[in-house]
């Protein structure tokens, strides 16, 4: 059934359709009415679970670790400062190996206190082992959700579902509502392999000494990279029966392309109204969005992307003192590739700045300059700043 | 050689070959931890002392199901083990937290004011040892007025601890928990008592457990009861109990006797003047007067 939905009714109804039995959140704009939703459903008994009132993101994470211990389908749903508060347990739920599923509404990072979106947060904890999915559109956060629960249970990792705040947290859209039938069809109850059991003792989260840490960080090095094929799987079989796929990358328009904008989330659309412009001009652009961030699908994208003179990388994050992080891993992507386009990064949409058609223009513009003379000046730049306020001609 | 006492099991839940220290009044205090509550429990301990020496991979202590994700958070995930475990309608095991005082009083504070104030079903052992003692004797919130500790050393202008010992257990109390308690291993029955009532309580209880720590207190391996007996028979640590808002003193020292025995034991309190003793004998005074204890 359609139903207009904002991003975060998209999250509460894709975990009340999970049937998750444990919830655990905080209240965090601009996530808070994905908490308020889980709390109706609850309440009027329309979704059978714990809903725990933690007092800190912190809790909500170690709550959800507990829970998911013994044997519950546990979820909790966050936002910028949040995660970073919770993000020394996301690091644990990995290295505990915990199928825990976290919605994030991606949003800036203080400071200064901003609560509009960019992708810092996220993009912040790429290195936690939690697989990282970014969403386009609503419809994508609500099949996320549940697809999500698919591949963290038979891999044991925990998978956090990326979605632009305000962008889509507060947008509302048509979202098809799978039937629940049809989702169990799809989800079978959770059921971890060595629980938390009085019967049947296990200890969790033992000391991990020197002679053993490294293979228990290599395992979950191996679990993550196999969670590609297991996103693709999950999707092909979510896609059988539900009619909607989205792949690891999606690929607009880039299989002639010279000139390519490389994307994550809500900021794809707006490009590919471009792409279609540029197109009609006869320009062979295109755009490649990378739809899972971790595992980061890098020969999927030197497949893609190997082909073009040049890549423009827009994204709402920087790694400080560096570039952006998804310049810095399709470039990595690149090492020991014998033919590699050329590579821009444009930081673009930090703490909610509109990123207008007039910039991208401007990275697809620096982008085809860079494939005509083979070269690239500067390769991180910033877009739409105020150049008059910052004055380092950034 | 040891004696079953009436009523207490003899099975160790705590297995032998753990890496405590030599006297450790904590590792007691978790083998009368699982003799008191049994099989049906899921721990969830906070990083610290117990739960380094009792863990080196692949090896474990423990015969009960147990957890360790964090320092902070043994509350909060005994709390997600609380609602996991009735969500999927699995009853008759009991979530019980286990944290030192760091992990309990400084660090873990919130997440243990959380588990209280929304009245889950967790019991939660604090064992006190009054220092972070697992990273090398660092002074907590817990360490009383007066101790030496690596980061209270006694130098020209200052001389160990400045601040009296935190009140934890009132701070709980404070919450409306329904069941609160204080214990010392010195006292292996009035500890095993306290246990089985606090976790029969369906709800959030507390109980407090004194555990002298051989090398962070400078005392010798053969004196842990002797100083924890002392700590009560001084009236520096008081038994109690608070049931349903309700305060009882469940040992009454019969004679009190001065501080300084119980002070001079223990090598972090070797530096202390007898002005200093006789400060410390006037907060115990005022402390025992509070309770009632003569």
């Amino acid at each position: 059934m359609k139903q207009v939905l904002t991003g975060n009714e998209a999250v509460a109804i894709g975990a009340k359709l999970a049937r998750v039995n444990v919830i655990a959140a905080y209240p965090i704009t601009p996530q808070t009415a994905v908490v308020e939703k889980l709390a109706e459903f609850v309440a009027d008994g329309e979704l059978d679970a714990e809903f725990m009132k933690v007092e800190s993101e912190h809790s909500a994470l170690s709550a959800c670790i507990g829970a998911s211990a013994v044997g519950a389908r546990a979820f909790t749903a966050t936002s910028s400062q949040g995660l970073m508060l919770m993000s020394e347990m996301l690091f644990i739920a990995a290295g505990l190996r915990l199928p825990i599923v976290v919605a994030n509404a991606n949003r800036a990072l203080s400071a200064p206190l901003n609560i509009w979106c960019d992708q810092q947060d996220s993009f912040a904890v790429r290195d936690s082992g939690c697989v990282q999915i970014y969403c386009e559109d609503n419809q994508e956060i609500l099949d996320s959700i549940i697809q999500a629960y698919r591949v963290a249970e038979e891999l044991l990792l925990p998978v956090m579902v990326c979605y632009d705040g305000f962008i889509l947290s507060h947008t509302a859209e048509p979202v098809e509502v799978p039937e629940q039938v049809e989702v169990d069809k799809f989800l079978p109850p959770y059921k971890h392999p060595h629980p938390l059991d009085p019967d049947k003792p296990v200890t969790m989260g033992p000391m991990g000494v020197p002679e053993y840490y490294e293979e228990f960080r290599c395992m979950l090095q191996q679990a993550m990279c196999f969670a590609k094929q297991k996103l693709v799987e999950v999707d092909r079989e979510f896609g059988k029966r539900f009619g909607r796929r989205y792949g690891l990358l999606e690929r607009y328009r880039s299989n002639d392309a010279d000139v390519l904008l490389l994307t994550a989330g809500s900021l794809s659309s707006s490009a590919k109204e471009l792409i279609d412009r540029y197109r009609k001009r006869g320009e062979r652009v295109g755009l490649v969005k990378v739809r899972a961030y971790r595992p980061f699908p890098a020969e999927e994208l030197v497949e893609t992307l190997g082909h073009a003179k040049a890549v423009a990388v827009l994204e709402k994050d920087i790694s400080l003192g560096w570039a952006g992080a998804l310049f810095t891993d399709v470039s990595a992507a690149f090492t020991n590739v014998r033919r590699a386009p050329l590579m821009m990064d444009f930081i673009c949409g930090l703490g909610g700045r509109d990123v207008s058609p007039l910039q991208i223009r401007e990275a697809l513009r620096a982008a085809a300059r860079a494939a005509e003379t083979g070269e690239v000046r500067r390769p991180v730049r910033w877009l739409g700043l105020r150049e008059k306020v910052v004055g380092l001609g950034m | 050689m040891t004696a079953a006492l009436p009523g207490i099991p003899e099975e160790e839940l705590v297995a032998s070959g753990h890496r405590a220290c030599a006297g450790c009044g904590c590792i007691l205090a978790m083998r009368y931890v699982l003799k008191a509550l049994g099989k049906n429990v899921i721990i969830s301990m906070a990083t610290g002392c117990m739960e380094v020496v009792t863990t080196p991979y692949p090896e474990t202590s423990w015969r009960v199901p147990w957890i360790h994700s964090a320092f902070e958070n043994a509350a909060a995930t005994a709390s997600g083990i609380a609602a996991g475990l009735k969500a999927i309608g699995k009853s008759g095991v009991k979530s019980v937290a286990i944290a030192g005082d760091g992990g309990t009083a400084d660090i873990g504070l919130q997440a243990l004011s959380g588990t209280v104030e929304r009245g889950d079903n967790v019991l939660f052992i604090c064992y006190d040892n009054e220092a972070y003692q697992n990273t090398g004797i660092q002074r907590s919130g817990a360490t009383p007025f007066g101790a030496w500790t690596t980061t209270t050393p006694i130098g020209k202008v200052k001389r160990g601890e400045d601040r009296p010992k935190k009140d934890i257990p009132a701070i709980i109390a404070a919450h409306g928990a329904p069941y609160v308690a204080t214990a010392s291993v010195a006292y292996p029955l009035d500890f095993i008592k306290k246990l089985k009532k606090a976790a029969a309580i369906e709800g959030p209880t507390y109980v407090h457990v004194y555990a002298p720590c051989t090398p962070g207190w400078r005392i010798e391996n053969n004196k842990t009861i002797e100083v924890a007996r002392l700590a009560v028979l001084t009236g520096a640590w008081v038994l109690y109990e608070i049931e349903g808002g309700q305060l009882k003193v469940t040992f009454k020292p019969p004679k009190r006797r001065p501080v300084a025995k119980y002070l001079k034991l223990q090598g972090r309190f070797r530096h202390l003047t007898d002005e200093e003793i006789s400060k410390i004998q006037r907060m115990v005074d005022e402390q025992c007067k509070r309770f009632g204890i003569e």
